[in-house]
């Protein structure tokens, strides 16, 4: 105030002039960063709607029949000619809404043709394991990496990064070669295993686990904590949302693998559905919307469920040397 | 089961006398010596916890790279004849694998600076205290979620030659392009490749953005810093460890990318659109070990070069700020 009072002085201005510019400022800069903003706000928007709308698109269009599918989008998938049987229109018609909603695809998909069902628990069947042990692989070593750090366990860390870092380009043939050699090539357990002992899992966890306080574990110590005691007292409940956030990033990654079970699996009856997907014959391609969409919902309901532990589980990523 | 519990006996009550001794020896000579001798047995059993996994990698990362070195450098698995870097030169000049290497190559140094570039901005135009933030995160997060495989279909759709892409364009008055089956065939996958990694990619800079030290960036303001002088000399050097991170990640997944591409286009697309995996497992379909040992190698080599320029700038850049 009295700042204020010599300021107004000194400029020869009355105090209450000199208040009312400062007023009028502060007006400006606010209606400045409002606009700012709504800018701001409006560029997310559209961002926003480019990155939603082909998820929306798929889920609208599998509530189309069949026949207006393949009127509309007839053109993008026909491999072989119909015959002139069906109307297919010249342009591809990409529609928002469909003009009738019927349900008669999740009806074909689900009750009629078990083929996809098949494939979609393939996916499960080759994903849920993959996450469950490499998170129990991945506690362990872990703990490993975080009691008694030495020279050679940072080694090995290191290694680790270095594994995880490498493209699937690399490491796919390491794999094919010891799957070969195990015998377990066109098996699901190809697949199981290497994803079992991916270091990703390890190396996230030991990053969280070695932020908890040294002192925690040693005063366990003290008080006659066995090891085991404290990994499974101490480290693991304050890891539980590491562990949950590391158990949706291995989960995305894996429900859409498709380099792997290319290489690894032969026999296409084993593929996953994302794999399946992209091989159905123009003849079905009523179905391939619904198909889609059900593949979508495991990981969108993980996400909606999630979505907290996801972002947590990234920001732990990032600061590599941390 | 049994032969633990038979074992436990044995060595708890060693323990208890350690501590004991421990208790006893705390007034004289302070808690080292027996400590000592429970650090080696913490150590051992810690070590016991890392078995399995460093097992696992060991015999599904290392070793069997190991063995692709040897192929790399022999003539075939059977006669076992060491022929050094034949491999290697015969690989070098395939030209299907020039032009896959080519194409990745183009790809990345096109995509990555553009995911890094457009997440940043993403994640600053969300750190400015917009509404509706977390939503946005969301969505921007949500392709990152969703199979490749479910949204091809949309992809086909738009990109088709009588596809909606080109509906828009002749709105503007432009003509047709053939998308997927022309030199445009990059562009669209750097379009697929920036739609599913911007999220992750603007995750990692909103949460080193939200980390810098507010009083440096105050003091900056009251300074007078501009704020593009506040962005560069204060936020990029902040988030350089993040930076590095995010262009390493955005390398990585740039080669995986022929996902879209193989379920856009299947075993063998359009040149531009050969990238090294295609190569990869159509060498596979051969299994032609020493080309694919080779090419293996000579990708992990580049990989680990750039990784480690990229360290090395970052340590260069970040040094100061980082303590």
């Amino acid at each position: 105030m009295m700042l204020k009072r010599t300021r107004a002085a000194f400029d020869g201005v009355s105090e209450e002039r000199w208040n009312k510019q400062i007023k009028r400022k502060k007006k400006i800069k606010h209606t400045r960063q409002i606009v700012r903003l709504s800018f701001a706000t409006l560029f997310a928007a559209c961002f926003a709607v480019l990155f939603l709308m082909p998820i929306v698109l798929t889920v609208t269009n599998s509530f189309m029949s069949a026949s207006e599918i393949s009127a509309n989008y007839g053109q993008v998938f026909a491999t072989s000619d119909t015959g002139g049987k069906v109307y297919i229109s010249e342009r591809v018609n990409l529609k928002f809404i469909p003009d009738m909603v019927s349900f008669s695809q999740y009806i074909t998909v689900l009750f009629k043709s078990p083929e996809y069902l098949l494939k979609f628990w393939n996916s499960v069947i080759l994903v849920v394991p993959i996450v469950i042990f490499q998170l129990l692989v991945a506690a362990g070593a872990s703990f490993g990496f975080t009691r008694y750090r030495g020279r050679i366990k940072e080694i090995i860390f290191f290694v680790y990064i270095i594994l995880m870092l490498m493209p699937y380009q690399v490491t796919l043939v390491p794999n094919y070669l010891v799957s070969e050699w195990l015998h377990i090539l066109d098996t699901n357990w190809a697949i199981w295993l290497p994803g079992i002992f991916s270091p990703f899992a390890v190396y996230l966890l030991t990053k969280y686990m070695r932020r908890i306080p040294i002192s925690v574990m040693e005063a366990a110590q003290i008080d006659g904590a066995g090891e085991w005691h404290i990994f499974s007292r101490i480290c693991m409940p304050l890891c539980k949302g590491a562990m949950c956030s590391i158990a949706i990033l291995i989960f995305i990654d894996y429900w859409n693998m498709v380099e792997q079970p290319l290489i690894l699996l032969a026999d296409s009856e084993k593929h996953p559905l994302s794999v399946f997907l992209s091989k159905i014959n123009a003849g079905e391609i009523g179905l391939a919307f619904a198909v889609a969409t059900i593949y979508m919902v495991p990981p969108i309901l993980v996400f909606l469920y999630g979505e907290d532990y996801l972002v947590e589980g990234i920001t732990y990523q990032g600061g590599i040397k941390g | 089961m049994r032969f633990l519990k038979g074992k436990k006996p044995k060595s708890s009550p060693r323990i208890m006398r350690t501590k004991d001794k421990n208790l006893n020896k705390a007034d004289k000579k302070g808690p080292k010596a027996g400590s000592n001798r429970r650090d080696r047995r913490g150590k051992r059993i810690s070590i016991l916890y890392l078995l399995p996994s460093v097992a696992g990698v060991l015999l599904f990362f290392v070793l069997p790279f190991m063995i692709v070195i040897y192929y790399s450098v022999i003539d075939n698995p059977i006669s076992g004849q060491f022929v050094f870097f034949d491999n290697f030169i015969m690989v070098f000049h395939n030209a299907a694998f020039q032009q896959a290497a080519r194409n990745t190559m183009m790809f990345s140094a096109v995509a990555v600076p553009l995911a890094v570039i457009l997440s940043l901005l993403l994640a600053m135009m969300l750190e400015s205290k917009i509404p509706f933030k977390s939503q946005f995160r969301t969505f921007f997060l949500s392709p990152m979620m969703v199979p490749i495989a479910s949204v091809v279909l949309i992809w086909q759709v738009l990109f088709h030659y009588n596809g909606m892409m080109n509906e828009v364009l002749e709105w503007f008055g432009k003509g047709k392009i053939d998308w997927l089956n022309s030199g445009y065939a990059q562009v669209v996958i750097v379009v697929l490749f920036l739609w599913k990694n911007l999220g992750y990619n603007m995750i990692l800079f909103m949460s080193a953005l939200s980390s810098i030290p507010k009083d440096i960036l105050e003091v900056a303001v009251l300074e007078s810093a501009s704020p593009f002088q506040i962005f560069w000399h204060i936020k990029l050097r902040y988030m350089s460890s993040t930076l590095l991170f995010v262009t390493i990640m955005s390398l990585i997944n740039s080669f995986k990318v022929f996902r879209e591409i193989y379920l856009l286009k299947g075993d063998y697309p359009y040149d531009t659109m050969y990238m090294l995996q295609h190569f990869m497992n159509n060498t596979f379909g051969k299994l032609d070990y020493q080309k694919m040992s080779a090419a293996a190698i000579m990708m992990a080599i580049v990989m680990v070069i750039i990784i480690g320029i990229l360290f090395l700038t970052e340590n260069y850049f970040g040094k100061d700020v980082e303590g």
